[in-house]
């Protein structure tokens, strides 16, 4: 029977090799949403601190958990929303709509 | 909800952030990633207000409510330009809330706590607290709020090691003793200080490896905290994010030719201190908007070669402006990518996309690099040193061994410049002295505009 501590490090060593692959496969085109998209989930610590927050287990407690709730909510909803605001402006070759109009009509007049 | 029931969720969640990454490898399938990632988040986060530890809720509402306003405005309001700070700041505060729980878990369990879990606690609290200072003065840097030229002094190598070897060893010290709990806030205070000590002797130039790495330790402090709480999500977002940033600073040193140890322990800009002293006036072929207005209509493919002094200029708009009025002419406009354009990994490529420049026409360094001598023109505009030949002949230079973008290798070579001043790490480019290169002098910004007008002026 493995202990906990034997699992987790299984978990770890397993995730940190799946990291590699599935990161390795991200085009360098990508790689700022990447380290944005990874620190939003790495956010996840959130669930550690809102135990620590909600438990009654002191004030020390209360007030560090506060804090790290505050911290981590930070890089949970910042982290989603900006990977999300960038990768919006990625776009393909003529998926670029109406703004072709404007730069052509500003060639004109001057002259 | 049952304790069995909440792993269930957190699996869940693990397996959606996988999947997450996985998304991440294409443009159009990216923003799919978000959502799934969101998801597993938020499953997580509510099987986790339904435990039974949980019972008080007042402080979680208000820490959420405010966690949530700061990063939504940030995320709504922080310039593309500001992406590394943001990056920055957000290593400083997941370490921090690592480091914090860190902090609450020993004092709660102090004087009874297992060798292993103290370990951990230990690496975890160490990793986070210096993370999060470093990051903090990484952030200082980015934003100019302190001198971005590497600060050194003589023994901070001793000085430094010394810090983290006395931090390492009261961790050392605490896995027997877990009940000294006067040592506790010794460790906390030295590895802030690490963590300082650890930036300030960091040039500019090398925040996107800086950046990777700390990324890097923000997920295995992250990872550390799942050993100590037992949650396996935690460990698994911690490992992908630990591992992200690795493979990151890898690419990053890999892009600079520089290794590790040298980036950490090796001010870049000492090593050419006694060289520059005799540079001979050699002389530059100079050229005005019009001529290379007129080179560039008579091309049949271009490559645009950003720097991160595009960006500096704001000029990123102007240099979209530019391919489409090229392309409208029926030039063939690639952009070239080198992998330290900008501060961090990326950063160009997301100030191109802003600039609406199709990803599709954007190309990295190695799908370019062999068309430069197909192409009739490669248009420099703000980048210095990834594009100097030295790097590949001359085994005098410092940067020698760095993989350039060739841009030598076009029929004829533009280079948008202030001015002849050696750029960042202070080394003569040999491309502005090449008979093929024409040097236009002049602001990024003004001179693109003044191209963009040429052009149309000369259709009429």
């Amino acid at each position: 029977m493995l202990t906990r501590v034997e699992i987790g490090l299984y978990v770890f060593v397993l995730a940190t090799f799946l990291g590699f692959e599935v990161i390795r496969r991200v085009p360098s085109l990508l790689h700022t949403p990447l380290m944005s998209l990874t620190n939003a989930i790495s956010g996840i610590a959130l669930v550690g601190s809102l135990v620590l927050a909600g438990s009654n287990r002191g004030t020390l407690a209360t007030v560090l958990g506060t804090l790290a709730v505050t911290a981590s909510t930070i890089n949970v909803v910042g982290g989603f929303m900006i990977t999300d605001r960038m990768l919006r402006m990625f776009k393909r070759r003529g998926e670029r709509a109406p703004r072709e109009a404007p730069s052509d009509t500003s060639r004109e007049p001057a002259q | 909800m049952s304790r069995v029931s909440i792993d269930f969720v957190y699996l869940f969640a693990g397996a959606c952030f996988v999947l997450a990454l996985r998304w991440m490898s294409a443009p159009t399938t990216a923003r799919r990633g978000i959502w799934v990632g969101e998801v597993g988040m938020a499953a997580a986060v509510v099987a986790t207000l339904l435990k039974t530890e949980v019972v008080s809720y007042q402080w979680i509402a208000v820490a959420l409510v405010i966690g949530a306003t700061i990063g939504a405005l940030m995320a709504i309001f922080m310039p593309m330009t500001a992406m590394p700070q943001r990056i920055a700041l957000s290593h400083a505060f997941g370490a921090l809330a690592a480091a914090l729980v860190g902090t609450a878990e020993f004092y709660l369990d102090t004087p009874h706590i297992r060798p292993f879990k103290m370990a951990v606690l230990g690496a975890e609290v160490l990793l986070g607290f210096l993370t999060f200072t470093g990051s903090l003065m990484a952030f200082g840097k980015l934003q100019e709020l302190i001198p971005t030229r590497p600060v050194v002094f003589r023994g901070q190598n001793v000085v430094n090691l010394s810090i983290l070897a006395a931090a390492v060893g009261i961790v050392v010290f605490l896995v027997p003793h877990p009940s000294s709990k006067e040592l506790f806030p010794i460790l906390a205070v030295l590895a802030l200080v690490f963590g300082v000590e650890l930036i300030l002797p960091i040039g500019g130039a090398d925040m996107p490896t800086v950046i990777s790495i700390l990324n890097s330790y923000a997920g295995l402090s992250g990872a550390a905290l799942g050993f100590v709480l037992d949650n396996k999500v935690l460990i698994i977002a911690g490992a992908l994010d630990g591992s992200s940033g690795f493979l990151l600073s890898v690419i990053m040193c890999r892009a600079m030719n520089r290794s590790f140890t040298n980036v950490l322990f090796g001010a870049f800009g000492q090593v050419q201190t006694g060289g520059p002293a005799v540079i001979e006036e050699r002389p530059v072929r100079s050229g005005s908007p019009e001529e290379a207005a007129m080179i560039l209509d008579a091309a049949r493919s271009v490559i645009i070669v950003p720097g991160y002094g595009l960006a500096v200029a704001q000029a990123q708009h102007k240099a979209r402006e530019l391919a489409d009025a090229l392309g409208a002419r029926g030039v063939d406009v690639k952009f070239a990518i080198h992998p330290v354009a900008g501060r961090m990994p990326g950063h160009m490529n997301v100030l191109l996309a802003e600039a609406e420049v199709p990803y599709d026409q954007i190309y990295d360094m190695d799908s370019i690099n062999p068309e430069f001598p197909h192409s009739d023109v490669a248009l420099v505009v703000g980048a210095n040193d990834v594009t100097n030949p030295a790097a590949r002949t001359n085994k005098g230079s410092p940067i020698y061994g760095m993989p350039i973008l060739n841009v030598d290798q076009a029929q004829t070579v533009m280079v948008v410049k202030r001015s002849m001043n050696p750029g960042f790490a202070g080394i003569e480019n040999e491309l502005y002295y090449n008979e093929k290169t024409m040097m236009l002098f002049g602001d990024g910004k003004g001179m693109l505009t003044q191209l963009v007008n040429e052009l149309s002026n000369a259709r009429v």
